[in-house]
């Protein structure tokens, strides 16, 4: 009798899953699969929530099952967290954080048959791992885009006689003297200069990624040297909160931050990785190949600006902003456009990048052609690492 | 006795208490606390308790691959207790285990990134393992040194080093970083795995736990067995009756903080040659001051020490695993972690006192906690 209603059981079962797999015919079907997220921190840091929220999208539109761990630091932890995450039936892993990345190599040796996504690493297209892919997005089109946003401001500023034209400059808090932030803080000044001819700007460093009162006094520090606008790559609220008290306009990072500080915010840029995810879950479940390196970009909705502030952006901004996204999606206006930039009061007309992560550094691939520098393209994590005239780095010693 | 005078409650400290007496005591406190952490779940969160509790254990023991990470947590914390503890038990407050362990990372980092490629794989690991040693012993026999020449305050001493070690490994991550800029120093010799410890039965961590296995039989000797462990308690109990009875207080100070910093620059190469294989400023992840709570809670015995390394790393790993599953955040199992230790640590305050309250009729009650 037993035996008898387990054998229906069975049928029952498998039934409904030819039944599931009979309906998701649509191409947006993952499959039976099951996605792990590996954070470095929790919902608390901008940084981590970005990646959470696209996490949940992407699975929720998928209707996968999904696991998170957040607060996994950059060492072994990451590994055991992707080995028990492969052990919880999970047959792709992804992984946020930076210094994730060789753990996750290690992981994707160790289990070859789980497909592992790194955002932000820059290994993947040198290790040879073939379950092992890295991702990230031409954020520099969205600083671009944010830094137009405050040249817009700059300009308007000087026409209301606030500033005279070469008092235009701008304080920027980084957080390491790494590509990803000099790609960043370079893309936001070529747009705001693409706006405002006189700009200028300076650029602090924190050393860390996330570090809220360090952010805030440098934000304070370049306030204190006269830059009458202030922008950010790091993670934290600090720059923003510093701006809002003393009333300078601010473009921040990962996210709006309009609600707690309402007079100054003018726009952010920030990267969303749902349709990163949706894409590589999809290929995963149907046992379809991932690329190596992934960039998404304005057109694949990776690349993202939030809303523009309520008071702080200047008049005619968000039309101005369709304009040069529209510019920037026909590649009729490329954001590093070696004419518009010098290095030493020169022109560029070739660069060797260091794209081919070594311990020595060596520039290895080409990256200047047909007038502009190919960012993200030879690898999906920026590389840009050129110091341009007009922009002053200080503490770089941090 | 006037009793009219005698206060309501009156506290002495008990002389003795049997074993059996005093883990009961422990058994109820940590039943107490589980209940006390049921009731806050179930009115913070509106979750069930006891499915809560379920996710704590399957997270330290869930699979076989967790058993072996809570093993290896728990070998990591046990050997920074261990290395602290003789000092402690001598009463000589070392608050710089964080920067002992991580000066001994750094020495085998050092050494796996300049020597790895040249050096063959034992005499490589040998010297790892002496740089290691020799980085913490020297790190703590410093304040040591002051504090037994010019009895400088030990305890600001040893925790101004953690800030020192911590610069110093901030320096040489800029140094020895990859790609440039990036303040990461990543995997060291991934593709080589020059310096990596083997490992046994293909279990990576098997030799962890079986090296910090052999320190705690070790210790446990040294303290109880060795002319040194004697000198130790005795140094610990009274410097002057130390000195009455010839013992030269100034050397037990320097050579236990010698041996003590060594201990703690092992567990330092074995994060970074068995475990993590990279040297970061957080390396250490607070252990140093962790195994203070290990040490005392174990009243410096080690083997006791196994059973509180154990509850942290449980908890630590628990929590963990309610935050994944429950996805609530970190600082709920935090909250949990507080209240359990809260009662650990108190109950010790019933082990060593007595409670009496004033009765109408003037006699006392003695609490039976």
């Amino acid at each position: 009798m037993r035996k008898k209603s387990l054998i229906w059981l069975l049928v029952l079962v498998v039934g409904c899953f030819m039944l599931l797999a009979g309906c998701g015919s649509d191409d947006k079907d993952a499959g039976d699969i099951k996605a792990g997220f590996i954070c470095l921190h929790d919902e608390n840091s901008t940084y981590d929530l970005n990646f959470i929220n696209g996490a949940k999208e992407a699975c929720e539109n998928l209707g996968v099952d999904y696991e998170i761990k957040t607060n996994i630091p950059e060492g072994q932890e990451c590994y055991d967290a992707a080995a028990e995450l492969v052990d919880a039936g999970c047959g792709i892993i992804f992984a946020d954080s930076f210094g994730h990345e060789d753990y996750m190599i290690q992981a994707a040796k160790d289990f070859p048959d789980v497909q592992f996504c790194h955002s932000t690493g820059t290994k993947a297209h040198t290790e040879g791992v073939e379950n092992y892919h890295n991702a990230f997005a031409s954020i520099y089109q969205g600083r671009y885009l944010a830094g137009v946003a405050a040249g817009m401001k700059l300009n308007e500023m000087i026409e209301n006689g606030d500033i005279k034209a070469d008092e235009a400059k701008i304080g920027y808090v980084g957080a390491f003297t790494y590509a990803e932030v000099k790609s960043g803080y370079t893309s936001f000044f070529l747009g705001a200069r693409s706006e405002c001819k006189t700009a200028t700007m300076e650029v602090t460093f924190t050393g860390s990624w996330y570090d809220e009162t360090a952010e805030k006094e440098a934000a304070n520090k370049l306030m204190d040297r006269d830059c009458v606008l202030i922008s950010q790559h790091a993670d934290s609220m600090g720059a923003p909160t510093a701006c809002e008290k003393r009333g300078v306009p601010d473009v921040s990072y990962n996210g709006s931050t309009e609600e707690s500080c309402p007079n100054t915010f003018i726009i952010s840029s920030r990267i969303d990785w749902a349709p990163y995810y949706e894409y590589a879950i999809t290929a995963a479940g149907n046992g379809e190949a991932i690329d190596t390196d992934w960039t998404g970009t304005l057109e694949t909705g990776s690349v993202q600006i939030t809303d523009l502030g309520g008071k702080a952006p200047a008049e005619g901004t968000a039309d101005r902003l369709k304009e040069v996204e529209e510019a920037l999606k026909s590649g009729d206006t490329q954001v590093f456009d070696t004419s518009s930039f010098t290095v030493k009061g020169k022109e560029l007309d070739s660069y060797k990048a260091d794209v081919d992560t070594d311990p020595k550094y060596k520039p290895d691939t080409e990256v200047i052609k047909d007038g502009y520098f190919h960012e993200s393209e030879y690898r999906s994590a920026p590389y840009f690492d050129l110091d341009i005239d007009g922009i002053k780095l200080l503490d770089t010693a941090f | 006795m006037d009793k009219n005078k005698s206060p309501l409650i009156h506290i002495t400290k008990r002389s003795d208490i049997p074993w059996q007496r005093a883990w009961l005591i422990r058994l109820f406190a940590l039943v107490l606390a589980f209940v006390v952490c049921a009731i806050v779940t179930t009115l913070l969160t509106g979750l069930d308790p006891l499915s809560v509790y379920q996710s704590m254990f399957d997270g330290a023991f869930g699979s076989e691959r967790k058993v072996w990470i809570l093993g290896k947590e728990l070998a990591i914390l046990l050997c920074v207790s261990l290395g602290l503890t003789p000092a402690f038990k001598m009463k000589f407050w070392n608050l710089g285990g964080e920067g002992q362990v991580l000066i001994g990372a750094l020495a085998t980092a050092a050494v796996m990134l300049y020597l790895g490629e040249r050096l063959p794989g034992p005499l490589l690991m040998i010297v790892m393992f002496i740089g290691a040693v020799g980085a913490g012993a020297i790190w703590a026999a410093i304040p040591a040194f002051f504090k037994a020449r010019w009895n400088t305050n030990e305890t600001l001493f040893t925790l101004m080093m953690n800030y020192v070690a911590i610069q110093l490994v901030a320096f040489f991550v800029i140094v020895w970083e990859v790609p440039k800029g990036s303040g990461k120093v990543g995997v060291i010799n991934q593709t080589s795995m020059a310096g990596w410890l083997p490992t046994i039965g293909g279990q990576k961590y098997l030799l962890i736990i079986l090296v910090v296995a052999v320190i705690t039989v070790a210790m446990h000797i040294y303290l109880k067995y060795s002319k040194h462990g004697y000198e130790i308690s005795v140094v610990g109990e009274s410097v002057n009756t130390a000195r009455y009875v010839g013992i030269k207080t100034g050397k037990v100070i320097v050579r236990t903080l010698l041996v003590s910093g060594a201990i703690c620059g092992l567990a330092g190469w074995l994060m970074v040659a068995g475990s993590d294989h990279t040297i970061t400023t957080t390396l250490a992840g607070g252990r140093g001051f962790l195994g203070i709570m290990v040490s005392w809670l174990a009243q410096f015995s080690p083997f006791a020490m196994i059973a509180t390394s154990f509850l942290l790393t449980f908890m630590a790993r628990g929590a963990s695993e309610i935050s994944t599953a429950f996805q609530l955040n970190h600082s709920f199992a935090d909250i949990m972690t507080g209240i359990i230790l809260f009662f650990v640590i108190g109950c010790e305050f019933f082990i060593h006192y007595k409670v009496h309250f004033r009765t109408k009729e003037g006699k006392e009650i003695v609490d039976h906690v």
